[in-house]
């Protein structure tokens, strides 16, 4: 498969009064044509600024990108121009969030905010924006399309309103969408709706996805491939069935244990203990020692390689490399 | 079977909608309208609903932090919404709430172990001297080290503030308590420890629970008995295994084929509904699912389906059936 | 531990103190890496003491009048020259700053204090009471207050008030303008902090209302207290001086910064003594700016929801 977006060695550090937090430390990975990644983690872990480092959205005094490539396409985004990232922000990169109501203009119509993407970037006219405004609400599978163009954000509920933010993003027909807890904010029937229409609109476009999520059902449904991160770092990525089902890494293993699943009864769930290490206080280790049931002596001082395991799965883990048993 | 805990009787819970100038009521918010639940002495009843289903509007209202509109909530035989205030406030060290987000929940300026004690001295549950011990003992049996006792709730992550919530509730030693989407605001590695805690806890103090989730699969683990609601009426209410394996309503049967499933490619036969949910101020008429409902016939649109037995404790509101 | 066992010790080891950073200590904190607030900090302090210490070393605190002193520009002998009545400048903007300073601090105390229990039964209890202290305070509201000032000035003015009450009828009428204000700003923090989930697990906890009151209430309506209360010194001072400077506010002799400018209320003096009005303008300026400099950094921290 092609890679349509390549990364390596990214690195993206916050600046706060207490030092600097490493939120992406070192992150590598590749998204082909056509495939969707999940990055999975939890609060904290850095999936969400992975995104946002994506699309240059990280700026300001505080955050930046320190170290690494981001090839889309071959080029470099780091070393564009602002103009050039803008249009391919616009045209072929798109994101959605988790809070649509924030991400819409609350005084402007559904329509007009379809349309204006489509106008700039596309250069349509009017006419012909509006008509593909029109298919794409329809496309997204809200029906009534017409009447939900002319009417304001408030006046749609939450999962509509995430459709209509993946109508938006699909408008020019971005190569690569990238869906930050897309439906984290939505209840279970609505979620099942929206996960039914970016799969579908997947299928027909074959654009590639990166799905940023801390559900582990979620990534299940969706995924091809998956990037488990802790603490800033990628600790085990692979392909969907293999990751599932001969996870390596412990934290993989025990995120997986610890989730309740319909119809698999058990006595008491598995769950890891401690807490998610403070970003401030990191020393040269593994990250995960301290929660780690088969931490070994090295665990504590160096830190692993993401380094491949078997078909197609790389882990960062020192059980799995043959030196440190010696150590 | 044994006598019930905690009995709600038709009970209704209507918001008013105002409206002008002078605040006219223009209409209501049926978030509970016309529930009723029983729950036993031990046992763990799950309410799983959507948003906007009224689900913690029950649980708020058993507690009285909202007056009922209609209908009945006896706790151990005692009529909760007919009790003077003084006397309200005696009953309640025995029914306690766990709040969702661990972080509005406790109050910023105030250490937590006088947050966890200070109801015990209101109450005159126990002397001032014996209180910071026995906080402590409280809190270690929820996880956390007693030397935690004079920090600030910012100081704590979420997983740990939802302990020092539980440790407040049970301070008290209360024998009912209501968990208001204890865990859905917590990451999945925590949301397990606290889980499991809540189960601990139960074992060892021989608590009831009344837990208020949107997720199936963590009331699937952690309860006997679940009621599923939706726009303020009760749709289901069955024992565990039944309603897993023998859903009736076409809603549970919706609501547990739309929860992914952290299995890849499995292929499910799936059924997606149709549509929003309705606002619960105007909800439709007869059986308020009929709008989404794959299977609604004619008469759902006219007839509310009466809520009836439909196997051994096994209730369901539902023309269909 | 290696240190030796005393039996306090043993103690507190078994007591759980642990040093915890309240977030009182957390604000101070951040306050002081303002600069802007920190700056202003120091000279509102240094304000106070040069005004209420400067004018015991000075040679003129008696402020006796003498004709062949009038007028003079400053000098060694008169740092900010001498007035109409050859009294020295820099030793009436002391005195000046004194009264001024405490019409400020006493006018915010008085209604800080009436505004703050009135807004809390207010946002307390609600119902009636909540009705009647509100639209009160809406009436005080729909009158611009200069104009109700003006009013109430010109009327001791017309009753021969003696200037010594004056001052204290200054600070009364400066307080009657100001609560309505920090009522409001009470209750509405008292509503909001009511709904918060903290306050109804106090109600499920079955915590006496006293309790609710001084134990959670209270302390969270605390922070904001102080920001208005810092804020208001600064207002107050300003419509004080307005008000003697119309001659409607407190009266020489006794010296107030508002009355010093007023004195040099013609042109002659405007244009050739700019030692009587640029030292009390001045004095006016920077100390309103460096009290709402101070504010404005006690609210980012403080009421940090304000700021956006």
């Amino acid at each position: 498969m092609k890679s349509l977006l390549k990364i390596n060695n990214l690195s993206t550090h916050f600046h706060t009064e207490a030092g600097p937090i490493k939120a992406v430390n070192d992150v590598s990975f590749r998204i082909g044509e056509g495939e969707t990644v999940c990055i999975v983690g939890e609060s904290g872990c850095g999936k969400s600024i992975t995104a946002m480092s994506v699309m240059g959205l990280v700026e300001g005094p505080n955050g930046r990108v320190v170290n690494g490539q981001i090839l889309f396409d071959g080029k470099d985004l780091l070393q564009i121009g602002k103009e050039e990232l803008r249009r391919i922000r616009g045209n072929d990169i798109s994101i959605i969030f988790q809070e649509p109501m924030s991400s819409l203009n609350p005084v402007i119509t559904i329509g007009k905010q379809i349309m204006e993407p489509l106008m700039l970037h596309q250069r349509l006219n009017k006419k012909q924006a509006y008509a593909r405004t029109i298919e794409l609400i329809e496309l997204v599978g809200i029906p009534r399309a017409e009447q939900i163009a002319s009417s304001y954000p408030h006046e749609l509920s939450g999962g509509m309103l995430q459709r209509i933010m993946i109508a938006i993003a699909i408008s020019c027909g971005p190569k690569l969408l990238i869906a930050d807890e897309p439906t984290t904010a939505l209840d279970v029937t609505i979620q099942a709706q929206v996960l039914e229409t970016l799969r579908q609109i997947k299928e027909q476009s074959k654009m590639s996805m990166m799905l940023i999520t801390h559900d582990l059902g979620v990534v299940a449904e969706m995924a091809d491939y998956v990037i488990v991160m802790y603490a800033g770092k990628i600790v085990e990525q692979g392909g969907v069935v293999e990751l599932f089902e001969h996870p390596k890494h412990p934290y993989t293993r025990g995120l997986l244990k610890s989730k309740p699943v319909i119809g698999q009864r058990l006595e008491q769930l598995y769950s890891i203990p401690g807490q998610v290490p403070n970003p401030l206080e990191l020393v040269e280790s593994c990250y995960f020692h301290d929660r780690c049931e088969s931490c070994l002596p090295v665990c504590h001082t160096r830190q692993p390689q993401l380094k491949k395991s078997g078909d197609g799965q790389q882990v960062a883990c020192w059980l799995y490399e043959e030196e440190a048993q010696y150590e | 079977m044994s006598e019930a805990l905690l009995e709600v009787r038709h009970l209704k819970k209507y918001f008013p909608i105002t409206a002008g100038l002078l605040n006219r009521t223009v209409g209501h918010v049926k978030a509970v309208d016309n529930i009723s639940l029983t729950i036993r002495p031990g046992e763990t009843f799950g309410l799983v609903g959507e948003s906007g289903s009224g689900k913690s509007t029950v649980g708020r209202t058993i507690l009285r932090l909202h007056d009922k509109t209609d209908g009945e909530v006896r706790f151990k035989g005692i009529s909760v919404h007919d009790l003077s205030k003084t006397e309200m406030n005696k009953l309640r060290p025995q029914m306690q709430l766990i709040f969702q987000d661990p972080y509005s929940s406790l109050n910023p300026r105030i250490r937590i172990g006088d947050a966890i004690g200070e109801a015990l001295l209101d109450h005159g549950l126990a002397a001032k001297e014996d209180i910071p011990g026995y906080v402590m003992e409280v809190m270690e049996s929820c996880g956390l080290s007693a030397y935690h006792y004079n920090r600030f709730p910012h100081e704590f992550s979420g997983g740990q503030r939802q302990r020092i919530g539980i440790a407040r509730a049970l301070a008290l030693r209360p024998e009912f308590i209501i968990a208001d989407e204890p865990v859905s605001a917590l990451d999945v590695s925590i949301q397990a420890q606290i889980i499991n805690l809540f189960q601990k806890l139960q074992h060892t103090k021989g608590l009831t629970y009344l837990f208020i989730s949107h997720d199936l699969s963590v009331v699937e683990h952690l309860c006997n008995r679940i009621g599923v609601m939706y726009l303020g009426s009760m749709m289901e209410t069955a024992p565990r295994d039944e309603l897993f394996l023998r859903p009736l309503h076409p809603y549970t049967k919706a609501l547990l084929s739309a929860i992914p499933v952290p299995i890849p490619k499995l292929k499910r036969e799936r059924i997606v509904l149709k549509g929003d949910i309705p606002s619960p101020a105007n909800p439709p008429s007869g059986c308020k699912f009929h709008t989404r409902c794959p299977y609604a016939v004619a008469q759902c649109k006219e007839e509310t389906p009466e809520f009836r037995q439909a196997g051994n404790d096994h209730y369901v509101a539902c023309h269909l059936v | 531990m290696s240190i030796p066992t005393t039996t306090t010790h043993t103690a507190r080891a078994r007591s759980p103190v642990e040093a915890s950073s309240s977030l009182w200590r957390q604000s101070i904190r951040q306050l002081s890496k303002n600069k802007l607030a920190v700056s202003g900090f120091i000279f509102i302090i240094f304000m106070f003491l040069i005004c209420f210490i400067g004018p015991l070393f000075s040679p003129y605190a008696d402020n006796k009048i003498n004709p062949a002193m009038m007028h003079k520009p400053p000098s060694m002998k008169h740092w900010l020259g001498t007035d109409l009545l050859g009294r020295d400048v820099l030793t009436r903007l002391l005195q000046a700053g004194r009264i001024s300073l405490t019409v400020g601090l006493a006018s915010m105390a008085l209604s800080m204090t009436i505004g703050t229990i009135l807004g809390i039964i207010s946002g307390y209890y609600r119902g009636i009471v909540d009705q009647i202290i509100m639209r009160t305070a809406d009436l005080l509201f729909t009158i611009p207050g200069l104009p109700i000032l003006f009013i109430m000035g010109a009327l001791m003015s017309e009753w021969k008030v003696p200037t010594d009450y004056r001052l204290y009828l200054v600070m009364l009428m400066l307080s009657i303008i100001g609560w309505p204000g920090v009522a409001r700003l009470v209750r509405s923090q008292m509503l909001s902090l009511r709904e918060r989930e903290y306050m109804q697990a106090a109600v499920v906890l079955g915590l006496r209302d006293r309790r609710k009151l001084f134990h959670h209430l209270l302390p969270n309506v605390f922070p904001l207290l102080i920001v208005i209360a810092t804020l208001s010194i600064g207002g107050a001072i300003l419509s004080e001086s307005v008000l003697s400077f119309f001659g409607l506010g407190v009266m020489p002799p006794t010296p107030t910064w508002g009355n010093m400018i007023d004195a040099a209320n013609n042109v002659i003096d405007f244009e050739k003594r700019p030692w009587l009005w640029i030292p009390p303008g001045l004095a006016i300026f920077l100390t309103v700016i460096a009290i709402n400099l101070f504010g404005d950094g006690l609210r980012d921290v403080l009421d940090p929801k304000q700021k956006k």
